[in-house]
């Protein structure tokens, strides 16, 4: 690869910082080098700056709940590939992969969980609790399985008014065990709404594994109930979930209908920051380790000589200047004055009585 | 029409033509709910509108109520005006997740990006003997909840005219309707160009003490009114209406131009509306106080089928006039 051409991705790559939706839906067979290095640089930022929150959270700058995304950034970046712009976006409370792959600022998120008036809700929400109207981004929540009326909602309201767009939403496996699952798929199939409804099954429902969880643990069988199409994809293929989703969206559109798509995956670190992980074996981690859907992608670059180590390094450098950047925007930031605590709890617009 | 015709109308049809007025103003409301379309309502409240308005606007849903009245709140995030109805009161716990962690939050929780124009209607109170669990009074337990707007139809006039009003809010709405009045046959005001959801209101204006109440209380608080003003005492009857954000300041007005208050509600009586405020009332003007407040509530039991022990349930006409006669009498 001569140096100008890897120039060019680069300037490609900065010009696409904030990029998450690639408009035109073309299938990914073999991958070409800007986007396998998109996707690389995707993967890898998640990763940074999941691994920097988590140095911050022992630094006490950000507290309450942290749940990391590390080892499943694959899902949120190649399911985002399928997305465009107009394309509503429900998460949990592990979203802040979700959030940097739609394109949500970092600097923004990372003032967000510092608890600054300069994160993407005023320092009101936290880690679990990301949102961005301007990036049809909603939450960011926290109840298992209390999104998934509302992605039906929403792709029932596009229906309504004849929009093109769809609605996505991420759960857990531990949302597929809740009532809101099954009346949502009931509910999306019946009214036939344009919804792709994204299982990352990580295996564990907070502590409790997937086998002492649900009778039936291929999660996929569960859209037949429901007349939906549904679909597994091994969650720590960058590649084969990004094939998956833009099949399952191309799907979404042609018939109308919801989709459901299991990525299998997994959590490499704990739950939350205060998990000690009693309730797994560390070699069942180490073994997973070994699936690391960053690593993965990079061997297969190099494999293929899309890149090089010197390109790796370089985006190492850069995501680590980026979210360094981010912190330093967070630690800058200011706290909401006290006097504003009530606002929004009714618009603004709202005469008091 | 001048300000003094009234319509003579039930409470079932004043909410039905709100609900077929909004659906005609706005192509973007549309009223969905458990049997709402081709049963016509489990009270018929919506009959006819499906064959008026189809099935897109007219939605029967099936029996999942955290699923739509979530659905509901994503309608509304989604730029469409959804009337929820949730078939009774007794129902909504099954949704209460939606309501309490996604309406009322959303707005706040995101900094102020996200409105939820969302109403939810349901049928609250005792009907004809159908004991526990179908005759709930929770008013109280919504209004709890910051976020929430919740209303309380007791009277023709607001069953017709705050749903419009509701539909005009931002924020996500709660409207009580009560189903022991749907029957019930009243004037009401024809002139509704004062009307507003922020204010509470005088029923009824008098001298002597303040009957606070608001829902199935109101028409029993008047019934009493009227009965002691054949003894020769004037109660002012103030119906709060809107329970959350309360509107104190004409409850406040009202002692201090009473200077008596009995609070009277169907909702049991431990930590109801009545409690908080008597409490607002201790703190703003117990001073204008000629004696202390006293409260009617429900008997603290799970509601009885039998109709003398349902009777004996909750306040009745007869227990107010009681209380307010013996209140003057310590006076």
């Amino acid at each position: 690869m001569s140096l100008d051409c890897r120039k060019e991705i680069f300037q490609h790559l900065n010009n696409n910082v904030k990029m998450s939706n690639i408009i035109e839906i073309k299938p990914v067979h073999t991958i070409d080098q800007v986007h396998g290095m998109q996707l690389l640089y995707q993967m890898m930022r998640i990763r940074r700056f999941e691994e920097k929150s988590a140095e911050m959270y022992t630094k006490t700058r950000i507290r309450g709940f942290l749940h990391l995304y590390i080892g499943e950034e694959a899902v949120a970046v190649g399911v985002m590939q399928a997305l465009v712009a107009d394309d509503n976006i429900l998460s949990t409370y592990r979203e802040h992969g979700h959030a940097l792959a739609r394109g949500i600022d970092a600097p923004v998120i990372m003032a967000e969980m510092y608890g600054k008036m300069q994160g993407c809700c005023r320092g009101r929400g936290g880690s679990m609790h990301l949102f961005d109207a301007g990036k049809k981004f909603y939450g960011g929540n926290a109840i298992v399985a209390g999104h998934l009326p509302i992605a039906v909602g929403m792709a029932l309201a596009s229906k309504k008014q004849n929009k093109q767009n769809i609605t996505c939403c991420f759960f857990g496996d531990g949302a597929v065990a809740e009532g809101a699952f099954h009346e949502s798929m009931n509910l999306a199939a019946l009214w036939s709404v344009p919804l792709l409804m994204v299982c990352e099954n990580n295996l564990y429902a907070m502590g409790t594994a997937i086998r002492y969880s649900h009778a039936v643990q291929e999660l996929e069988k569960k859209g037949a109930a429901y007349g939906i199409g549904s679909v597994a994809v091994n969650g720590m293929d960058v590649l084969e979930v990004e094939r998956a989703a833009r099949e399952a969206v191309e799907r979404i559109h042609t018939t109308g209908r919801p989709f459901f798509l299991v990525c299998n995956t997994y959590r490499f670190r704990a739950h939350s920051m205060f998990d000690a992980e009693l309730y797994r074996d560390k070699s069942e981690v180490e073994e997973w380790k070994k699936k690391d859907p960053i690593q993965a992608l990079q061997k297969q670059l190099l494999n293929e000589q899309l890149v090089t180590d010197e390109d790796v390094q370089r985006l190492s450098h850069e995501i680590e200047q980026e979210v360094q950047a981010a912190v330093d925007f967070a630690e800058a930031g200011t706290w909401e004055p006290v006097e504003e605590l009530s606002r929004f709890v009714y618009s603004d617009q709202r005469k008091p009585a | 029409m001048n300000s003094n015709d009234t319509i003579l109308i039930t409470y079932r049809e004043a909410l039905k033509q709100a609900v077929r007025e909004a659906l005609h103003k706005d192509e973007k409301v549309f009223l969905m709910g458990e049997d709402v379309g081709r049963y016509g309502g489990a009270f018929a409240v919506s009959k006819g509108l499906l064959q008026e308005f189809g099935p897109e606007r007219i939605m029967d849903v099936p029996l999942s109520e955290n699923g739509f009245v979530g659905a509901g709140i994503g309608a509304a995030l989604g730029g469409m005006r959804p009337i929820v109805e949730i078939m009774t009161v007794n129902f909504s716990l099954l949704a209460m997740d939606q309501l309490v962690n996604n309406a009322a939050t959303l707005l706040h929780m995101s900094g102020g990006q996200l409105n939820v124009p969302v109403v939810i209607r349901m049928s609250c109170g005792t009907g004809r003997q159908l004991a526990a669990q179908h005759s709930h009074s929770w008013e109280p337990l919504f209004a709890h909840i910051p976020g929430l707007i919740v209303l309380s139809a007791g009277t023709h006039e607001d069953a017709r005219h705050m749903l419009p009003m509701a539909l005009q809010s931002a924020d996500p709405v709660i409207i009580f309707e009560y189903t022991a009045m749907l029957n019930m046959e009243k004037d009401m005001p024809g002139n509704t160009s004062d009307f507003n959801i922020n204010k509470a209101m005088v029923r009824k204006p008098g001298k002597d003490i303040s009957i606070i109440t608001y829902g199935a209380g109101v028409y029993k608080a008047l019934d009493a009114a009227a009965a002691l003003a054949t003894m020769g005492v004037e109660a002012e009857v103030v119906d709060l209406r809107i329970l959350r954000p309360l509107d104190k300041d004409t409850a406040f007005e009202s002692v201090r131009k009473t200077h008596r208050a009995l609070l009277v509600e169907e909702a049991w009586a431990t930590v109801n509306i009545s409690a908080e405020i008597s409490a607002c009332i201790m703190e703003n003007v117990f001073y204008e106080l000629d004696l202390p407040v006293q409260r009617l509530g429900g008997v603290e039991v799970p509601m009885p089928y039998a109709k003398h022990l349902e009777d004996a349930s909750l306040p009745q006409k007869e227990d107010i006039v009681e209380r307010v006669k013996k209140m003057l009498q310590h006076d």
